[in-house]
């Protein structure tokens, strides 16, 4: 008995330390996001959270049901396994409502040198030119049709610079 | 061509359903989609890339990347004679833009494209102090943006680079391998903008995948093997001066 | 680029660890070192480092209070921290610091702590008044009692705790050289012997720490340095020292010796970049000078104010050298590319979150905090001064 009352002030600090263990633990079963632990060490929810980012690029799926025309050419060509929106960048917005977003149309000049212009450093076995000597300036759509590139293919580049407006 | 969103969901109701699911931007509205169902990888056919940095500007576009930070990009190497331990790499702006031309013809070379190798014993979510990072059930190594505390333990435990600080939101920010577009049937911005096909989603578990065909055919790699990530982004043709 | 050197994977170009996290290892190292200090006289039962024992366990209590501070400050999210205890994650040691530094505060420290000072603590609240009363009645947790059987009671309890506190002193730091030395990306951090040498470091910088202090202390309060209490620390120092430099000597020279694929990049970063504060400071002036003082005052007969003078210096250089080391080891980790093809540069801020000025803040903060608690808990209660003639008398 007297080992309890000289040892008094332990047990006070002991009920302490286990008053705020306690305190701890309930505020954990407050704190811990509900879907935690659903699928393994973290919040459930956040996976769909990342799922529900808005899409910026449509897919050339949903590009050829309606450009059905400019599928059939691409698909002729040499260009049939370059996707629509490598050139003309991401549609989504024009997918979702076709009539008022209008994507324009991308300067060749631009774009076919960023895959075509001669350098030591690509794979040589992928067509490239030097574009200054190539063309002297002359735009690459005068002679090539982006859809269908091959000189001599199926459309003629003057229909290609139209596009399927 | 004048076609209305109402008549297109008229005229192809497949397609439209599909696209549905992609505006909604939930994965239960994705038809069938079930993540015991996938296990996604992707492929790099390092000859096949031209490094025209389409795909780097794409994953900015589609995923909000911040400037000066990249959830992938493109590394040119140059390798000369036999000095495999001294390539010399640049990646100016992550490959962005493209490349300087290259004159001189002297040694090979090559380009590397790089992402997040959606590792199946990822170093980063092991060091994960709370569980912010995560192998969700499909195989895709993603952050929980709300949960993160922003300490960069995970950055650093990457041997790969793929992980920044975001800096605004001051949360760990990654490739989440278009985790809303896989759901839905398409494939990640980074594989639809690729104009030569370098670049291919795979999906591990789906046994029609032509991933299975190129596997048992080709010379495949993973980066860094010696890490024993589990790394799933396989290259095909890697030369060993790549690190 | 502006600052990086051959080639950097795009997203290493910035740091991401700033100077808060050089201070956060070099804060708990000196918590560890102190209280290991502490114990040599509880369990070893050193009678001469006594002076020492109260004012090592509340220096360590004032460093450990500030030392997650620097990594709230660094955090992308400080209000989201509360999550290490919600979902700790198993595998994750940063999650496990977390408990250890709790343990650590909770169980260890602030109980030795209040069991050696309970008698002081019941004697303060009845000798004061006003809030100052209460604030002593609260800490005796409403109990009066200091019989001896009582007191008896507390000696044993509080030995028992010390025996506790030296392991859990050394999972402390051990763990923060763990959460370095696991990462298996970062070929300058990985390595087994990261705890190992931390742990020693943590120690040569606790007891050069605590020994600046009492002589410090001792001279602000215009009292007499017992010397036998500062040989006794500084011979501990000099042999924790050697075993600390033969660790980090054994450390290099195996890399050197090994020369893996990460060799040549590390090794230009040693002579480059990190050149002044890994050769310079931390080798030579934080490791060499200090040994070399600590030795010639071993093993001469040196007159009592050099020899003050030599601890002074020597202790001053242990703990430069040793925050050169947490540089190195934290700043250095992140100046090469994972590729080891290139270097990128630190700068630091000056006055931003993670700035120089609130490092040097952080650094100062543990000792305002120090003042405070030995306002509160005297270490040296006035009437023991009865006690220093006797200290002074072995001489």
């Amino acid at each position: 008995m007297r080992l309890f009352r000289d040892a008094g002030h332990l047990f006070r600090l002991a009920g302490l330390f286990a008053f705020g263990t306690l305190f701890i633990l309930t505020i954990r079963s407050f704190l811990v996001p509900r879907t935690f632990g659903e699928y393994g060490h973290y919040r459930g929810a956040a996976i769909a959270e990342v799922a529900a980012h808005p899409a910026r690029f449509a897919g050339h799926q949903t590009c050829e049901t309606c450009h059905t025309d400019v599928a059939q050419t691409k698909a002729a060509g040499k260009h049939a396994q370059v996707n629509c929106e490598a050139c003309h960048g991401p549609q989504a917005k024009h997918a979702d409502d076709p009539s008022s977003v209008d994507p324009g149309k991308p300067d060749t000049a631009v774009l076919c040198v960023r895959c075509h212009e001669a350098s030591a450093a690509r794979p040589k076995d992928f067509p490239q030119v030097n574009a200054g000597d190539h063309s002297g300036g002359v735009p690459c759509q005068t002679c090539h049709q982006p859809h269908s590139p091959a000189i001599g293919s199926a459309s003629a580049p003057a229909s290609a610079a139209g596009g399927t407006k | 061509m004048n076609i209305t969103r109402r008549q297109l969901l008229i005229l192809l109701p497949a397609a439209a359903v599909a696209w549905e699911s992609v505006l909604a931007g939930t994965p239960e509205a994705a038809p069938n989609y079930n993540m015991t169902d996938h296990w996604w990888s992707m492929l790099i056919d390092i000859p096949k890339c031209i490094g025209c940095g389409n795909c780097v500007r794409a994953c900015q576009a589609e995923n909000d990347v911040p400037d000066g930070f990249f959830r992938t990009w493109v590394e040119r190497y140059h390798v000369t004679d036999w000095n495999l331990e001294n390539p010399q790499v640049i990646s100016p702006d992550g490959g962005k833009e493209g490349f300087p031309v290259a004159k001189e013809d002297a040694g090979k070379y090559f380009f590397v494209p790089k992402l997040c190798n959606h590792c199946a014993d990822s170093p980063c979510t092991q060091v994960c102090p709370v569980g912010a990072t995560f192998i969700t059930p499909d195989g895709v190594v993603m952050v929980d943006q709300k949960y993160c505390l922003g300490c960069a333990y995970c950055v650093q435990a990457c041997p790969y680079g793929c992980r920044y600080i975001h800096p605004t939101k001051k949360v760990a920010d990654k490739c989440t391998l278009c985790y809303h577009r896989i759901t839905k049937g398409l494939t990640t911005a980074c594989c639809e903008a690729c104009p030569t096909g370098a670049r291919q989603l795979a999906d591990l578990k789906n046994p029609k995948d032509p991933i299975h065909a190129f596997l048992k055919t080709h010379s495949v790699q993973v980066l860094k093997p010696q890490m024993a990530t589990g790394a799933k982004v396989f290259y095909n043709a890697l030369d060993g001066s790549v690190r | 680029m502006p600052g990086v050197e051959g080639f950097m994977y795009p997203n290493e170009v910035s740091l991401y660890w700033s100077v808060l996290i050089v201070l956060y290892p070099f804060i708990t190292g000196l918590v560890a070192g102190a209280f290991i200090l502490a114990s040599l006289e509880r369990v070893f039962r050193v009678e001469a480092v006594k002076p020492t024992y109260r004012l090592a366990l509340l220096t360590a209590l004032a460093f450990l209070i500030v030392a997650p501070l620097p990594l709230q400050l660094h955090l992308g999210h400080p209000e989201r921290s509360y999550e290490m205890y919600m979902t700790p994650h198993r595998t994750s040691a940063m999650a496990m610091f977390g408990f250890v530094y709790l343990w650590y505060l909770m169980a260890v420290l602030v109980v030795e702590i209040w069991l050696d000072f309970r008698a002081d603590i019941v004697a303060l609240s009845q000798s004061t008044t006003g809030w100052k009363h209460w604030m002593y009645w609260a800490m005796t947790l409403g109990s009066a009692n200091v019989s001896e059987r009582a007191l008896a009671i507390d000696e044993r309890v509080g030995w028992v705790v010390t025996l506790i506190g030296i392991p859990s002193a050394f999972l402390l730091h051990g763990y923060v050289g763990f959460i370095f030395g696991s990462i298996k990306a970062n070929p300058w951090w990985s390595s087994p012997l990261m705890p190992v040498v931390f742990i020693f470091s943590a120690m040569v910088s606790g007891i050069a720490a605590v020994m600046l202090l009492y002589m410090a202390l001792m001279r602000l309060r215009k009292q007499p340095i017992d010397m036998r209490c500062v040989d006794t620390v500084a011979s501990y120092l000099f042999y924790i020292f050697i075993v600390d430099f033969s660790l980090e000597m054994l450390d290099l020279i195996h890399r050197i010796y090994e020369a893996d694929e990460s060799f040549r990049s590390l090794d230009f970063m040693v002579h480059t970049r990190l050149y002044f504060s890994q050769i310079v400071l931390q080798i030579l002036l934080g490791t060499l000078a200090p040994i070399l003082l600590l030795f010639v005052a071993q093993v001469t007969k040196l007159s009592e104010p050099t020899r003050k003078k030599i601890y002074a210096v020597s202790g001053s250089l242990a703990l430069v050298g040793i925050l050169a080391m947490r540089w190195n080891v934290v700043i250095g980790g992140q100046l090469f590319s994972k590729s080891f093809l290139g270097y990128t540069t630190y700068k630091m801020a000056l006055a931003t979150r993670e700035g120089l000025l609130v490092a040097i803040g952080l650094t100062l903060l543990p000792l305002l905090i120090l003042a405070v608690l030995m306002k509160v808990l005297p270490p040296w209660p006035e009437k023991k001064h009865a006690s220093i003639p006797e200290a002074v008398a072995a001489h």
